[in-house]
């Protein structure tokens, strides 16, 4: 996407196919990231109910787990959860 | 045989929309532009136009209403002034980035405070810059022709860019005139169907108006200035082709008596008429005095204005709107920084009248000339001077 010009672009920069938004990484600006202590958590889903960015991930076992592609590290699942057992940590220099 | 009425600007430009077999009106009525919306939903109740009249609660609603319809391939119009432009500020760029091309009849009007309903240039000065095709019309006539040419120029897929026209309000928005309204055949002949290429449609989704982040961002705007810059071609095509339906003729910049004119005044909108006036009487006293008017404000057309000053020693620009602690009225700075670089350009004089309502007269076109002339030659302590205050 990166390299497209501007002769690219489309009449008013429409988006001819749908689904772009999911290509768009809106975890590159996160400075803190969520990590879990999954001992403690109930899997009762206030996490997945409250994040903004529907960064939370489930699996099989109905466990709830993050996905850091999209999480903005803004921090609501730690302050949500009843069970406080989600803790922000500062994001690594990469 | 086009009809000969008489008719008031407001309806000249409501008969143009109905005409044209508007799809969509969105509007919110402010004076002095209500007449047009006012009878276009008077057309729409009584079924004379098969259109969508969207009554909103504001005009950033209208104009954003405007911008859905558009989108989905529908005629679009709304009609504005004054303060109801300035709400819109914000939905004027989106519609212009976005390519829709929305037609806009503006009824110039002063902005507050003092609270003024009445006529200045203060609202479209405000909005220069946000990407809209921007003309001015001079009488009744022009505003019907205009609003037709608006539609087919907008929509024409190598422009597809939204257009404003201009009227001034009271002077044109509500005085009648004898004007030669257009047949529905001629019109039908001049103004293809809108096929906008890529409407909101469930069977092809696409999305509009998505976000660009600083890597896309400057491309989105180079490749909307390219288009708008392209944009010419098309309009002096629509006029070339209006003047074969309808045999009237416009032009980007347009002129009286300017040939040998020594001393150019400089118009834009209804004052023309008045200005010609006086440039008449003060020919007949021996003087070489012309007008310059400028119909085509945005893309503004640098090439035809500049050939058209060339010869004169003084260009005298009357502003209907203050940028206050400027560098002249904003018109004046325009032409000014147009002709800057040129080997033969006359000397530019701003002066700032009609502000609010108030009468621009023959007279005061005089003066305007004859302080020009003084300026132009001992020069002044100020960029530019108001013209009509009691001191
Ligand atoms: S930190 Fe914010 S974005 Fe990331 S998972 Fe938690 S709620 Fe979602
Ligand atoms: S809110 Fe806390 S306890 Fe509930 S599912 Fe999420 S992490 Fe587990």
């Amino acid at each position: 996407m990166a390299d497209l010009t501007w002769k690219d672009m489309e009449i008013g920069n429409i988006i001819t196919t749908p689904g772009s938004a999911r290509a768009y990484r809106t975890g590159d600006w996160r400075s803190d990231k969520p990590i879990k202590d999954y001992e403690t958590c109930i899997k009762c889903g206030m996490c997945w109910l409250y994040c903004p960015e529907a960064a939370i991930t489930i699996d099989d076992d109905g466990m709830y787990g993050f996905d850091l592609f999209y999480c903005k590290g803004c921090g609501i699942c730690a302050e949500e959860c009843p069970k406080k057992c989600i803790t922000m940590i500062e994001e690594e220099e990469v | 045989m086009a009809k000969k009425v008489g008719m008031e600007g407001s309806l000249a430009v409501s008969e143009a929309v109905k005409l044209a077999n508007t799809d969509v009106v969105a509007a919110y009525p402010i004076t002095p532009q209500t007449h047009i919306v006012e009878s276009l939903a008077e057309m729409v109740a009584n079924g004379d136009l098969d259109a969508e009249y969207i009554p909103v609660e504001s005009e950033h609603s209208a104009m954003s209403a405007c911008l859905g319809s558009s989108a989905v391939g529908a005629r679009t119009f709304t009609a504005t002034a004054g303060q109801g432009l300035e709400l819109m500020h914000e939905v004027l760029y989106v519609a212009s980035s976005m390519r829709l091309p929305i037609v806009m009849a503006v009824a110039n009007r002063a902005l507050s405070s003092p609270l003024s309903v009445w006529g200045d240039h203060s609202d479209v000065m405000a909005v220069r810059d946000c990407g809209w095709i921007q003309v001015f019309a001079e009488n009744a006539q022009e505003a019907h022709d205009l609003v037709l040419w608006a539609f087919r120029v907008g929509e024409d897929t190598n422009v597809l860019f939204p257009v404003m026209v201009n009227i001034d309000g009271f002077n044109l928005s509500h005085v009648t005139e004898p004007l030669l309204l257009m047949e529905q055949a001629d019109v039908d002949k001049y103004l293809p169907v809108n096929k906008y290429p890529l409407p909101l449609h469930p069977d092809k989704p696409v999305t509009m108006g998505a976000f660009g982040p600083p890597f896309i961002y400057t491309e989105a705007k180079k490749a909307q200035e390219v288009a708008f810059q392209n944009t010419k071609e098309t309009i002096l095509k629509g006029w070339d082709e209006f003047e074969k339906v309808f045999g009237r003729r416009y032009s980007p910049i347009e002129t009286y008596q300017a040939d040998d004119a020594e001393t150019l005044l400089l118009t834009m909108g209804s004052l023309s008429e008045t200005a010609s006036l006086a440039v008449d009487n003060m020919r007949e006293q021996g003087k070489k005095v012309g007008l310059v008017k400028i119909r085509l404000w945005r893309p503004f057309p640098f090439e035809e204005f500049r050939k058209t000053v060339k010869n004169a020693n003084v260009l005298v620009v009357l502003d209907r709107c203050l940028s206050f602690g400027g560098p002249g009225g904003p018109v004046a700075s325009e032409v000014r920084s147009a002709l800057y670089d040129q080997a033969n350009r006359p000397k530019v004089v701003s002066l700032i009248g009609g502000l609010g309502g108030r009468d621009v007269t023959p007279q005061n076109f005089e003066y305007m000339v004859d302080r020009g002339l003084e300026i132009a030659e001992k020069g002044s302590d100020s960029e530019y001077e108001m013209i009509g205050v009691r001191k």
